[in-house]
C-alpha cells in the first residue's frame, strides 16, 4: 500500500514544461531520494506532492489522513520576530512539554529548546525543523535539501539521523539532495529528475571506495555508498534529450525505466 | 479635565492598544508600505463619504478595504513588483483624494486635520468607532493568532499543515484596512503607520514571545499617546505629532539602553 500515488504528473509554466509525465510512489518505511540538476523541477514536484501546486495533467492520489511533516528549503524569520525553539516547536501542533522535548532529543537538539531560533547555526536550524515535522506525528516526511549550508561532516550526521528517524517512527521520507554520494547508503529509492525521470532505483551497496573513507573518516564512510550512475542519455543545458544510446540495462537493480518521458 | 481631552485620551488609548498586535504583523511581515498605501487611500474615502452624504468613517473603511482588496488581486497578476504596485497605488489615491475634495466647491474639508489628525476633535461618535470596531479587530486577531503566526513563519509550511493560508492574509490585510481607518482620527493619514510601526519596534527589545511583543507594543503606544497628549496640553503643539515624537523617544531610549536582548 503506498502512501502516495503520483501519476503521469507533469506542471507546465506558460510554454515551459517544469516536471514532465512523472509517476512514483512513496511507501511507508522508504526513503525516496529525488536527484537531478538545477532546475530541473525536484522542488516543484515536491510541491505538486504536498498539495502548494495544481498539477497541468496527471494525478498526486494521497491516502486517506495522510499526515505530512514538511520541512522547506530554507526557514526566513525576520528578526523582529521574537521566537525560541520551544514557541517555534509549538506552532507545529499541540504538544506537552514532554512531546517538544523528545522531539528535540530525537535530532539531538535537546539543548536548545530555550535558545532564540535566530542564533542557531545552519545545521541546527535544520535539526530543529526536523524535530518540528516530528511532532506532527507524520506519516510521510518531506524535505527539500535538508543539508543545505550544513558543512560536510555535519551532513552525514544529518542523513543519519533522517535515517534513524525513518526506523524510529516507520514513515515515509522523501527528500530533495544534491548530494548524491551522501545519501546513496540511507536510500530504498533514487529519482534522477531532469524534468522527467531519467532512472530510478535501488541504489548499489556501500562501495568501501578508499578516497571515502579518506575524505569522510571511518564513521562517515560505513555510511557512503557508491551508487553507480549511468545514464543511456544526455540532456543539453534545458533538459531536453540529445544523444540517446540504447543499450540500457547494464546496471543492475536500476529501473530504467518506463516512467522516462524522453524518447529514448 | 476638559471633555475634549478626556474623548482625546479615551480615544487614543483604544488606538494604540489595537494598533499593538497588528504593528507586530506589519513590523514581523515587512507591510509598513502597505500600510502606508492604505493611509494614502483613505483621504479619498473622505472625498467620496462627502461626495454620496454619507457617513465618512463609514466611507474611509469602505475605501481602505476596496483598496486591500484591488491590492491583493492585483499582485497576484505579478504585472510590477509589490513595492512599485504599492508606490502607484499610494500616490495616485492620495492625489485623487486631493482632486476630488478640491472639486467640492459647496463643502469645506478641512485638509490638515486629515493629514495629521485631530485628536482633540473627537467626538463620542469616533469613540464607538474606536472601540466597537476594536473589539471586532482584537476579537479577530485572538481567533486567527496561531494561524496568523504560522503564515508569519513561513506560509507553505503553514499551507501544507493545514492553515487557509490565502484567507487568513486576506483577513490581515482587511484588519489593518480597518485599524487605519479607525487611527485616521488620531494621527492623521501621513502619520498613521508611524503608530502601528513605532510601538512594535520598540517592543521588539523587551519583548521573548510574539504574545509578549504584542502586549508591550499596545502599552508603549497607550503610553505614548499619555505623553503626547500630555506635551500637547502642556506646550499647545498639535497632537497627533505630539503622540509620534512621545513614540519616538521611546524607540530612541529603548534602543540606547545597554543591555543584550536573548531571543
Amino acid at each position: 500500500m503506498s502512501l502516495v500515488d503520483v501519476n503521469n504528473l507533469s506542471i507546465i509554466y506558460g510554454e515551459n514544461s517544469v516536471v514532465s509525465n512523472v509517476s512514483m510512489q512513496l511507501k511507508r518505511g522508504e526513503i525516496t531520494t529525488l536527484i537531478g540538476p538545477n532546475g530541473a523541477g525536484k522542488t516543484t514536484l515536491i510541491k505538486a506532492i504536498l498539495g502548494l501546486i495544481t498539477p497541468s495533467a496527471g494525478q498526486v492520489i494521497r491516502s486517506d489522513s495522510l499526515q505530512i511533516g514538511y520541512m522547506p528549503q530554507k526557514l526566513h524569520i525576520d528578526p523582529t520576530f521574537p521566537l525560541t525553539v520551544e514557541r517555534f516547536l509549538k506552532t507545529a501542533a499541540f504538544s506537552s512539554i514532554q512531546d517538544r522535548l523528545q522531539a528535540l532529543e530525537a535530532v539531538g537538539a535537546e539543548k536548545l529548546l530555550k535558545q532564540s531560533v535566530h542564533s542557531l547555526s545552519g545545521g541546527e536550524t535544520q535539526r530543529v525543523m526536523l524535530a518540528r515535522s516530528l511532532l506532527r506525528k507524520p506519516d510521510l516526511l518531506v524535505l527539500d535539501e535538508p543539508a543545505q549550508g550544513v558543512d560536510v561532516n555535519g551532513q552525514i550526521e544529518l542523513y543519519n539521523l533522517i535515517a534513524q528517524i525513518r526506523d524510529r517512527y516507520g514513515c515515509a521520507v522523501l527528500m530533495i539532495s544534491h548530494d548524491l554520494h551522501l545519501v546513496m547508503a540511507a536510500t530504498d529509492q533514487v529519482v534522477c529528475l531532469n524534468h522527467h525521470i531519467c532512472c530510478s532505483g535501488h541504489p548499489a551497496q556501500v562501495s568501501n571506495d578508499p578516497s571515502y573513507i579518506e575524505l569522510f573518516g571511518i564513521p562517515g564512510a560505513e555510511n557512503l555508498a557508491f551508487y553507480s550512475h549511468h545514464h543511456n542519455h544526455q540532456h543539453d543545458r534545458r533538459g531536453e534529450i540529445i544523444n540517446a544510446k540504447t543499450d540500457i540495462s547494464e546496471i543492475p537493480g536500476e529501473n530504467h525505466s518506463s516512467h522516462c518521458g524522453g524518447d529514448h | 479635565m476638559p471633555d475634549f481631552l478626556l474623548f482625546a485620551l479615551v480615544g487614543g488609548l483604544g488606538v494604540a492598544l489595537i494598533a499593538g498586535p497588528l504593528g507586530a504583523f506589519v513590523v514581523w511581515r515587512r507591510m509598513a508600505y502597505f500600510g502606508d498605501t492604505l493611509a494614502h487611500s483613505a483621504l479619498l474615502g473622505v472625498a467620496m463619504g462627502v461626495l454620496f452624504d454619507l457617513n465618512v468613517n463609514l466611507a474611509v473603511v469602505s475605501c481602505c478595504l476596496l483598496l486591500a482588496l484591488i491590492l491583493v488581486s492585483l499582485q497576484r497578476q505579478h504585472l510590477v513588483a509589490t513595492d512599485t504596485l504599492l508606490g502607484i497605488m499610494a500616490h495616485s489615491s492620495l492625489s485623487l483624494g486631493l482632486v476630488a475634495i478640491a472639486l467640492l466647491d459647496d463643502v469645506r474639508v478641512d485638509l490638515m486635520d486629515y493629514l495629521f489628525g485631530d485628536l482633540l476633535a473627537i467626538s463620542p461618535t469616533d469613540l464607538y468607532w474606536i472601540y466597537g470596531g476594536g473589539c471586532i479587530v482584537l476579537l479577530l486577531i485572538w481567533r486567527l493568532w496561531n494561524s496568523l503566526l504560522a503564515i508569519t513563519i513561513n506560509e507553505e509550511l503553514a499551507q501544507v499543515e493545514g492553515v487557509p493560508v490565502a484567507r487568513v492574509r486576506l483577513t490581515l490585510m482587511l484588519l489593518i484596512g480597518v485599524v487605519i481607518a479607525i487611527a485616521m482620527k488620531v494621527v492623521g493619514i501621513l502619520l498613521i503607520t508611524s503608530l502601528l510601526i513605532i510601538p512594535a519596534a520598540s517592543a521588539r527589545r523587551l519583548a521573548n514571545s510574539p504574545e509578549q511583543m504584542a502586549i508591550i507594543a499596545s502599552l508603549l503606544g497607550m503610553v505614548a499617546v499619555v505623553l503626547g497628549l500630555y506635551a500637547s496640553y502642556q506646550f499647545d503643539t498639535p497632537a497627533g505629532p505630539s503622540v509620534v515624537v512621545a513614540a519616538l523617544i521611546q524607540f530612541l531610549l529603548l534602543y540606547s539602553l545597554p543591555f543584550r536582548r536573548t531571543v
